[in-house]
């Protein structure tokens, strides 16, 4: 019998959001407006933190949490999903015990390191050995603990023979490299994350997620917070969807996330970046949308996985004169890359582009991808000189579903269908004559 | 089975599982997380849990201080050294201050090293929290220790400031009398009263920023309360239990006596300034254990 690790029993966060102060205009009105200031300033701040008895309900006031309950067993890998503002930073900060909550309790049994943040308290004037120490320490590790394993937290940073240099002399990777070494190597019974993956290089990245697959399978109980819906899905069984501060659905990690996805909350089939100047990309080219359409050029719920799609990414040239490569790398559910394609039109191939708006579309037929989510990340670099523009992990997503009507790749088989790819390929079976076979035997 | 062993209502205490699992006594935790404030008493404990931390953190507090500067650690000797200069100056040889009968330029030094150490530490504490904030988001340990390291990293400099001290005692051939087994009792006094302070400033300053500006130079002001460059004896008779109650009169008083000999140990106000220091301790850290919990909400 599994015992319970984490018991979230109703719990609350209210928090008052700063209400907006009405400006005087005039002259005589301004000068009051500065002796009473310093009054309504004060007021302001110390009802950030005080509320009467039975505020429930305000024009300033917000539920971050609101009556969320849940179990964990204990050896579990949750995954918590939403969109921002659903609670989820709210949840990990009182399971970590920065914040309290208003009401209800959570119950933790055994030893919690949370991981909110990778490199918390790394200081740029200590080598790389005291950041070490000093950031495991506030990890929660002993000084054994560290003695124990700082040659292994060495080994898998990569950072080697600069461990005994100032942190500020670090390559920006290599310092987020030592930082996730000392997280990785935490060994705490409950290991509580959040997003915290979403950093270094693409090598490192995997390094780290089968470390986390590691802790998952040694037995240890996480609860992991990501927009990574791949990783998510990877590590995780079970995942809660939270929406504005509640538990939407709870449940197996395939289900849940089909549910976000398809909520129109989550990454979905259409993403467009409205506002350049924080559009993905850098000083050639932005990204302006991606979409993901059916042959009638829908954008569709599902796909059906006879039917050929087509991925639009849409993007503005700001800088002319280069080469452009756009592509896109396809991946599952379980994170595993499909295939990458790149922008093949001759009209464009080795010319270099005019400034202006593009859209370029990739056509794919049908009979071609499994079932299930398919997560597409839209990239974009210039081809010689290299200069890379933009990489949108999972820009967007779709959902490839087989109707079952018996002319897919599945025929009339209903079960489990293993890999990445489902081709409608062509079979041939010859009848031999009995007689014909009875000489083999 | 598991699971009956761990029934009970206990916060943060361990609780012994039965020995049948693989590790023959599994110790597992359990705390409840609660929208209750904490007991002072649980939080005090907490403190001893996390020593290494604390320790890491005074070591880091020390380190990074005079990481990349010339003089490094000789700055803890300038601080005071400087003030000295100009206090004999100004105060000594322009103003004509009494100063016991000890040459002035020991007499405002001695004072210096108590009182340097003393503003440091509490300037340092109660701007620590809002220095800290992004850690204070991020991760849980016990927040007491970040104003308590900054008190407790400057004693450092406070060592320090002793070798000039005891060069200058050379130079005036003033040898220290029997009394000076008192120091760390007022060494003492100084950290309970910066730390009940910066505790209560540092909590206070995480909500209400205007502490940053208000301390420096409340602790400049400050100094003229405590008789750094005059001596006690200049003060009324009438208001002497009164003055006392500032704990850095007694702590002050306490060194020249006990170092210089300046006059007889001065019982009573350092009878008075070691309670005041006390309260001041208390109200600071039970100010900021109610207060703690918000931190990470209003910063």
């Amino acid at each position: 019998m599994a015992t319970v690790a984490l018991t979230v029993d109703r719990l609350s966060k209210r928090y008052r959001i700063g209400a907006r102060q009405a400006r005087q205009d005039t002259l005589g009105g301004m000068v009051i407006d500065l002796i009473r200031r310093p009054l309504s300033n004060l007021r302001g701040v110390r009802d950030l933190t005080t509320f009467a008895e039975d505020e429930v309900e305000a024009d300033d006031i917000i539920w971050a949490l609101n009556d969320v309950s849940f179990e964990i067993k204990s050896g579990e890998t949750v995954g918590v999903i939403g969109a921002n503002g659903a609670g989820k930073s709210t949840l990990l900060k009182i399971l970590s015990r920065i914040t309290k909550p208003t009401r209800g309790t959570a119950t933790v049994t055994g030893r919690v390191s949370s991981l909110l943040e990778v490199g918390t308290g790394f200081h740029p004037d200590l080598t790389g050995r005291e950041n070490v120490y000093l950031n495991g320490a506030i990890l929660g590790m002993s000084r054994r603990e560290i003695d124990h394993k700082f040659d292994d937290i060495v080994d898998f940073s990569d950072v080697g023979k600069f461990i005994d240099t100032p942190v500020k002399r670090y390559s920006s990777g290599m310092g987020m490299r030592l930082a996730f070494s000392v997280a990785a190597h935490l060994e705490p019974e409950i290991l509580i994350v959040d997003e915290v993956l979403a950093v270094g290089d693409i090598r490192f990245q995997k390094k780290c997620l089968s470390k986390m697959d590691e802790v998952a399978k040694a037995g240890r109980t996480v609860l992991y917070v990501a927009h990574n819906m791949p990783a998510i899905s990877r590590l995780c069984q079970r995942a809660i969807l939270m929406g504005n501060g509640r538990v939407v659905q709870d449940g197996p990690v395939h289900e849940v996330i089909s549910t976000y996805l398809n909520s129109g909350l989550g990454t979905s089939a259409f993403r467009e970046w409205p506002d350049l100047a924080r559009a993905p990309g850098g000083d050639i080219v932005r990204l302006c949308a991606v979409r993901v359409l059916d042959q009638d050029g829908e954008i569709p719920d599902a796909i059906d996985i006879r039917k050929p799609l087509r991925i639009e990414t849409e993007y503005e040239v700001l800088k002319p004169g280069y080469v452009l490569l756009p592509n896109l790398y396809l991946s599952n559910e379980e994170g595993i890359c499909l295939f990458g394609a790149q922008d093949l039109d001759p009209e464009w191939r080795g010319r270099p582009r005019p400034a202006g708006r593009y859209i370029s579309t990739v056509w794919m037929p049908g009979n071609l991808l499994a079932e299930g989510m398919v997560f597409v990340d839209a990239n974009m670099n210039t081809l010689e000189p290299f200069i890379f523009q933009y990489q949108s992990r999972s820009a967007v997503a779709f959902m490839v579903a087989d109707s079952l009507e018996g002319d897919s790749a599945r025929g009339d088989w209903t079960g489990h269908m293993p890999g990445v790819v489902r081709p409608l390929l062509k079979w041939t079976t010859r009848h031999l004559e009995p007689s014909h076979a009875e000489s083999y035997q | 089975m598991r699971q009956l062993s761990l029934e009970g209502d206990l916060v943060g205490e361990y609780v012994i599982a039965p020995a049948y699992a693989l590790d023959a006594l599994l110790v597992k935790r359990r705390a409840v997380i609660r929208p209750e404030h904490r007991g002072i008493v649980s939080n005090i404990a907490e403190l001893w849990e996390y020593r290494e931390l604390f320790y890491f953190f005074i070591w880091r507090d020390v380190k990074v201080r005079y990481a990349q500067s010339v003089l490094g650690i000789g700055w803890a000797l300038v601080q005071p050294l400087f003030p000295m200069l100009i206090f004999t100056i100004v105060f000594g040889r322009v103003a004509r201050i009494g100063s016991d009968g000890i040459p002035y330029a020991l007499f405002s030094y001695t004072a210096l090293v108590p009182w340097t150490y003393f503003s440091n530490a509490l300037n340092d504490s109660s701007g620590s929290l809002v220095k800290e904030v992004s850690m204070l988001s991020k991760i849980y340990f016990p927040r007491l220790i970040i104003p308590l390291t900054a008190v407790l990293g400057r004693l450092i400099d406070l060592l320090i400031s002793f070798l000039l001290l005891f060069v200058l005692m050379a130079w005036y051939r003033t040898p220290p009398t029997l009394w000076v087994v008192l120091l760390p009792v007022l060494i003492l006094m100084t950290t309970a009263t910066a730390a009940g302070l910066g505790l209560w400033l540092g909590a206070l300053a995480v909500q209400y920023r205007d502490v940053r500006h208000a301390v420096p130079f409340a602790v400049q002001l400050l100094m003229y309360a405590a008789p750094v460059v005059y001596p006690t004896s200049l003060v009324p008779h009438a208001f002497r239990y009164a003055y006392a109650l500032n704990p850095m009169t007694g702590v002050i008083e306490g060194f020249r006596a006990c170092l210089l000999g300046s006059t007889t140990v001065p019982w009573d106000l350092i009878a008075i300034g070691g309670a005041s220091a006390l309260i001041i301790l208390s109200i600071g850290t039970l100010y900021f254990v109610r207060k703690e919990s918000d931190f990470a909400d209003v910063a």
